[in-house]
């Protein structure tokens, strides 16, 4: 599916760069007609050390997952103190939080079988194609009162348990850098390129 | 006394006592005079013409005390100081100039604000009176994840890595040296009026409507910073990533970013609004608001997306009549909403009335507003007011004698590409029946306004 899609894309792109790449190079070699440099001396170089502090992105196939790793009872563990207050004890969210989305926008499991209904319940088990999608985001954004606090254990951690609920992988199973991008998410398929514009009968 | 003259006395009264305050039950007596047909001294006291079609009943009442003389002492509306209101103007110098400490407020009788929804997660633009093409600044809409930061832009860096030839790194002030552009666009949060799509569940324009707006922006093309890195030959995908609590990440195709992508810092002539991603953002016109990240601090240039939470979990298009979602659903269709009249308005009685909204579209330039007023049995071109942007909002106006009928308004927009804006019917043949909890995003169907015989105008649905 959405490789595929990315693959055909990529010819694309392939085209726009080489054009750009070759533009970059004719106007490097010669001023532009209209007085403005090609070529700017600002900013600074980025050092290895300024990378890494903040480049913290996971892509689908697992690359730059920190060491580490994590199961099903420490999970379960950090769930309770760091998650279940929005999330809700079984997973399911909670309603009537003050000040934030609350109930099925929290919910985590669940809802496999209704993406042809009608009321959708969208889900990390349901609806999310990649598992590296959910340690990324819990390692950025969560919990929500203190982004980017927990350790990777505990990412790796709380992934399997959320997994393991989900009835993805089974409890057993410990989650780091060479397991997590193997988890094969129920809706991996579940997505296609966008067709639009429309044509409206 | 007859109603005439029972009017003509309480703005009389009214007149006499500006700068005392009135009590909410004398605003409601004035607001239930609104219902006779004598209304020249309304507008005597209105303080902008919208403000004479507010509402009804209690919520008339409270409009109406905004609308009428307060007391000097009373608290200005946000964005407004209270200053004391002199009895003649021309009698008096008005106050020194430089009070303000050299940056201006509105007036304190102007009390237009952005609605916040109930998570506390989006607020909407009061599209309802708004005037021309331009959304303030300070009403532009806003839609967070984490809240909104506060960054002190002498610590702030944009970090561009990956599949590039030199990682750099730019401070705002080494941003502001590179050769900058201006551009007018609307932005749009791909959520608007979702939850519009199989009935009514928003009483006002500004909250079936109001995740869109327009400023112009002024910043640095992508393309130019790009070139100063150099792309790797399989650089195919940039990751966008804010500086925010959500630390929010999008994955945006390269050819995007060497075409019409702007880092922006400037907004409407000044500084971009910190909820606008103070110190810079990314602005990829055209397209859903979300993947314009804000605070923007990283570009990552990848040879493949990222499939981030952002664009996988959320802003991705369910089709429930097949189960699948669609993916990386960028663009904003072409859209057109009538803002006046609209939802919980009341017209005063039958006669003129200009009827006017905005159109815009990802894809360009507006080509043509359709105007009906009996529910699209039959359109009317609405005139557009120039210059016509492409991928900026545009005023449409329609000239109408109200009957004084019951009668269902609606617009309908086409593109210069010749997209024309479908009917609720025709997006949810396309893509599927879905309710909430389920997000239906890209929603651009026609909209409706009822006006019953008695002039209040509400939302209506053609499914009722």
């Amino acid at each position: 599916m959405c490789t595929r899609w990315a693959e055909s894309g990529r010819t694309a792109y392939a085209v726009a760069l080489f054009a750009s790449i070759a533009f970059t190079l004719l106007a490097t070699a010669s001023p532009r007609a209209d007085g403005y440099p090609t070529r700017f001396s600002f900013g600074a170089t980025a050092t290895e050390q300024d990378i890494a502090r903040i480049a913290i992105a996971i892509p689908a196939d697992g690359k730059g997952l920190p060491p580490g790793r994590g199961g099903y009872a420490r999970g379960k563990e950090v769930y309770e103190v760091a998650c279940a207050a929005c999330h809700g004890a079984d997973l399911k969210g909670v309603a009537g939080l003050p000040d934030m989305p609350s109930g099925n926008a929290l919910r985590l499991v669940g809802g496999r079988g209704t993406l042809t209904s009608q009321k959708p319940t969208v889900t990390v088990e349901s609806y999310w194609p990649y598992a590296t999608t959910l340690f990324d985001y819990i390692r950025r954004a969560m919990p929500y009162t203190a982004p980017g606090s927990m350790s990777d254990d505990d990412v790796y951690a709380v992934s399997a348990y959320i997994l393991a609920e989900g009835k993805i992988i089974d409890r057993s199973t410990v989650l780091d850098a060479a397991s997590l991008p193997t988890v094969m998410m129920p809706n991996r398929d579940g997505f296609i390129a966008d067709p639009r514009p429309e044509l409206f009968r | 006394m007859d109603r005439q003259a029972e009017m003509s006395a309480a703005v009389e009264a009214a007149l006499r006592s500006i700068g005392e305050p009135i009590s909410e039950a004398q605003a409601k007596e004035i607001a239930a005079l609104e219902d006779c047909e004598c209304k020249e001294g309304m507008f005597a006291l209105a303080a902008t013409r919208r403000h004479l079609f507010t509402g009804a009943g209690l919520v008339a009442a409270v409009g109406m005390t905004g609308m009428l003389p307060r007391a000097a002492s009373g608290k200005a509306p946000a964005g407004a100081v209270e200053y004391p209101v002199q009895a003649d103007p021309t009698k008096e110098p008005g106050r020194v100039m430089g009070e303000d400490g050299g940056y201006g407020t509105r007036s304190q009788f102007e009390s237009e604000l952005r609605w916040t929804n109930p998570t506390r997660t989006a607020s909407f633009a009061p599209m309802q009176s708004s005037y021309g093409t331009i959304t303030p600044s300070g009403l532009h809409y806003e839609r967070h994840h984490a809240g909104i930061p506060n960054i002190d832009p002498s610590r702030h860096r944009l970090l561009i890595h990956g599949l590039v030839d030199r990682p750099m790194k730019y401070s705002l002030a080494d941003l502001k040296r590179f050769p900058t552009i201006s551009r007018t666009y609307f932005m749009e949060c791909s959520g608007t009026t979702g939850s519009e799509l199989m009935k009514v569940t928003q009483p006002t324009v500004q909250r079936t409507h109001g995740l869109v707006s327009t400023s112009e922006w002024t910043g640095v093309p992508l393309s130019t910073l790009l070139k100063q890195t150099g792309l790797k030959s399989n650089a195919s995908w940039v990751l966008a990533e804010g500086a925010d609590g959500a630390v929010m990440t999008r994955s945006v195709p390269i050819d995007k970013c060497l075409s019409d992508a702007l880092i922006v810092f400037g907004q409407n002539g000044e500084a971009i609004r910190p909820e606008q991603g103070y110190p810079m953002r990314l602005f990829l016109p055209g397209w859903e608001g979300n993947i314009s990240i804000k605070w923007l601090r990283r570009l990552e240039v990848s040879d493949k997306p990222f499939y981030t939470r952002e664009e996988t979990s959320k802003y991705t298009d369910l089709i429930t009549t097949t189960g699948k979602a669609r993916i990386f659903t960028f663009t904003m269709d072409a859209k057109s909403v009538i803002t006046f009249p609209s939802g919980e308005m009341k017209l005063p009685g039958a006669g003129f009335y200009e009827i006017t909204g905005l159109a815009w579209s990802g894809r360009g330039k507006i080509a043509r507003v359709e105007i009906s007023t009996d529910g699209g049995q039959t359109w009317h071109l609405a005139a557009l007011q120039d210059p016509v942007l492409p991928i900026a909002q545009t005023r449409f106006r329609y000239p109408w004698i109200w009957s004084g009928a019951p009668a269902t308004l609606q617009s309908r927009a086409t593109d210069e590409t010749g997209y024309t804006q479908p009917t609720h019917q025709q997006l949810i043949a396309e893509r599927g029946p879905l309710e909430p909890p389920g997000m239906f995003y890209h929603m651009n169907a026609i909209q409706s306004w009822g006006i019953s015989a008695d002039g209040s105008v509400k939302n209506v649905h053609p499914l009722g």
